[in-house]
């Protein structure tokens, strides 16, 4: 166990090593933002439960491991079976990781007019003035120690720019999948670039083989520019030893349309900060997530919806199913500026506890400074309705499977406008055989 | 078909249900009469396996088996059916995939396959017909947003698919207006054969114009305390329930 500042040391010592590592790269301009946001990581200080922010999680817990570079323990990506988290190969374009090390056999380059699809490293070079242009601008580090970390190790994650007036003809999915080799920091770093009137999809798919203990932190930028449409989605299906800290930053201009789906299995310590900002009018927004806990799992999702001008609209509804011990958290804030009239906003977090010991704190927060706007929210922890349950087997149907059909359908209206059908399918599988085991595992 | 005896059952420890006694025969149409308070519902809820009922004392032999032995899903596995009176709104399930479950569980259960796509969808066709069900309807959340009529006609064509060998009825008949009513009953009735059996509960004679009752009980204070034929029903609705409160013992001996 070390203390803070033994831990920010630690990080901030394998600075020179991942610099010698950088090679040439080091001479970059994107260096001089490294260097900056490691000092301002030196600076800032590891969030405790007396920041507002941090109120139910307690992250001392990550105190107890040295996590290693990837940089500097070079990981073997050997014995990985990658391609079984992959959807239907073509009908994505993928981009793979494992253990935080670019796969390019398992990747697509695109490279077309209009459309620049790779990894970051890659792109840091090849297109070092888009990137340049964009990275660690949204992110920005004296919010989050977390980002800052992020931003001092950029080294590689995902790139995508769809220039204006282009449609990615197919989804992207980027898989992240970690298979141990304990104590390892693995640090995407992801940016994505819709341009005015161009359209994407994403999926960020996080995966684990096995129980190992690492730590994954994750900057994600996106921005979409007028008339863009970006249709965003998150599985998190990490390790349940595993810690993962992950922000998302969201700035859409006006008239365009972002969508958001921050799907969570895994992870022990997970965190998830997601902050959208309208930056012209008519934006739309939709925030959605899903929780599945058990055990010792302890899941927060943070999320911030910034109306700084009329017109926009936001949707946010986060579902959770807790069992065992599990802890969940969101605290969703939806902050409307005086001159953002006609806002509408509607925001929802919902809860099913499936056992006594678990446990959720929900603070719905809305901001107004406006006068004329219509918003609401709203926050319900519950257990399982014992009448849906009795009517459902006074159809002849048990007593699991009709709990089953209960929470499944209560967990999909999350995910229900996922408008890609595969992802959506398996995630609507995933959250059946995650109630299945838990299930299992209580009988 | 069934043989309740000497049924005894309370909620929250207050004792609803004082002994009753009632055999049915397959073929059999049997109507439960009462005024409210009396027990009705209390009486089919601890038939379906409700928990939150207490059986004091008493048995129900239900097929040859111990009805109060099984759990609610084995009771409908049987081949009992409640028609709730107050059906729930399950948000998300929809009401095909209910029945699909419902139908493959109680075929697991006899040792039958399961049935494919192709054979269920005709099966619902068919079933549908009988009770004028919408396609919408099938789609939709299990009763979710539907209408009081919808509900109702829900449980029937629920009960049409599932194809019970006893139904209870739950106040089928209350909202309904007397269209949905005589759709309601024609469903009933198109189900009624030699094999099967029903227990109408209601408060009112008006459903039982069209479903025509072999047996008519009056239910008061937790004990059926007069049987008869069709003409029972009507003489109630002649009296009233306030007349059988303050006459019990004449009534008893008309």
């Amino acid at each position: 166990m070390s203390n803070p500042t033994e831990l920010k040391n630690w990080y901030a010592g394998k600075f020179k090593k991942f610099e010698e590592s950088l090679n040439g790269e080091s001479m970059l301009s994107i260096h001089e933002t490294r260097k900056a946001a490691l000092e301002k990581f030196l600076e800032l200080k590891f969030p405790t439960l007396k920041d507002e922010a941090w109120k139910y999680t307690n992250i001392t817990p990550l105190f107890a491991h040295k996590f290693e570079d990837i940089l500097t323990v070079k990981p073997s990506i050997k014995g990985v079976d990658a391609e079984k988290y992959l959807f239907d190969k073509k009908e994505f374009y993928t981009i793979v990781f494992i253990n935080g090390v670019y796969v390019p056999e398992l990747s697509d380059e695109v490279n077309e007019p209009g459309i620049t699809l790779c990894n970051l490293k890659t792109a840091l070079t090849k297109y070092t003035e888009d990137v340049s242009l964009h990275i660690a601008k949204f992110a920005k580090i004296e919010n989050s120690i977390f980002t800052a970390l992020s931003t001092a190790y950029i080294n590689d994650g995902v790139f995508l720019k769809v220039k204006s007036g282009n449609t990615l003809s197919k989804p992207v999915q980027v898989l992240y999948v970690n298979s141990g080799g304990d104590n390892l920091l693995i640090q995407p770093r992801n940016l994505f670039i819709i341009g005015k009137n161009a359209q994407a999809k994403v999926v960020e798919s996080y995966y684990a083989e096995g129980e190992s203990i690492y730590f994954t932190n994750v900057v994600t930028e996106s921005y979409v520019d007028q008339n863009g449409v970006f249709e965003h989605i998150k599985i998190q299906e990490e390790s349940e030893k595993a810690f993962h800290i992950s922000i998302t930053e969201i700035d859409v201009e006006k008239q365009s349309k972002y969508s958001s789906y921050n799907i969570n299995f895994g992870g022990e310590l997970v965190r998830n900060d997601l902050n959208a900002r309208f930056n012209g009018e008519y934006g739309h927004v939709t925030l959605n997530g899903l929780y599945l806990t058990q055990g010792i799992q302890h899941v927060d999702n943070q999320t911030l919806i910034e109306h700084a001008v009329p017109n926009c609209e936001s949707h946010e509804m986060y579902k959770g199913v807790l069992d065992d011990q599990s802890r969940g958290v969101f605290n969703g804030k939806v902050y409307v500026k005086k001159d953002a009239q006609k806002t509408n906003a509607f925001q929802e977090n919902k809860n099913v506890m499936l056992s006594d010991f678990a446990r959720v704190d929900a603070k719905p927060q809305l901001e107004i400074y406006a006068d004329d706007v219509k918003c609401s929210h709203g926050a319900t922890v519950g257990r399982l309705s014992e009448e849906a349950l009795f009517y459902l087997r006074a159809r002849g149907i048990g007593q699991e499977l009709a709990k089953t059909m209960i929470i499944n359908a209560f967990a999909n209206d999350a995910v229900h406008s996922i408008s890609i059908d595969e992802v959506r399918r398996r995630i609507e599988d995933r959250v059946a055989v995650k109630l299945d085991k838990q299930k299992n595992e209580n009988d | 078909m069934i043989e309740i005896k000497n049924l005894r059952a309370a909620v929250e420890g207050k004792e609803i249900l004082q002994g009753i006694n009632l055999t049915v025969k397959p073929g059999e149409v049997h109507a439960i009469m009462g005024p409210n308070g009396s027990g009705k519902s209390t009486l089919a809820q601890v038939l379906a396996g409700k928990e939150d009922y207490e059986v004091l004392e008493g048995s129900v032999t239900f097929n040859g088996k111990d009805l109060l032995d099984l759990a609610p899903e084995d009771r409908a596995r049987e081949g009992l059916f409640l028609a709730f009176q107050y059906p729930i709104e399950i948000p998300g399930v929809s009401n095909v995939n209910l029945l699909k479950n419902a139908v493959n569980e109680v075929r697991k259960y006899r040792g039958e396959d399961q049935l494919d796509a192709m054979d269920f969808l005709k099966m619902m066709k068919e079933k549908m017909k009988l009770v004028d069900m919408p396609q919408d309807l099938l789609n939709r959340s299990v009763n979710e947003g539907f209408s009081g009529g919808e509900k109702k006609r829900n449980e029937i064509f629920q009960m049409a698919v599932l194809n019970p060998s006893l139904a209870v009825l739950d106040e089928t008949d209350s909202g309904l207006d007397i269209d949905a009513l005589r759709i309601v009953a024609n469903g009933v009735n198109a189900l009624r054969s030699k094999d099967n059996a029903f227990i109408v509960i209601t408060h009112y004679q008006r459903l039982l114009d069209y479903i025509v009752p072999d047996f008519v009980h009056v239910l008061y204070k937790g004990r059926l305390i007069k049987s008869g034929d069709k003409s029972l029903a009507l003489f109630l609705e002649e009296k009233g329930y306030d007349w059988v409160k303050d006459h019990v013992d004449e009534f008893m001996a008309v």
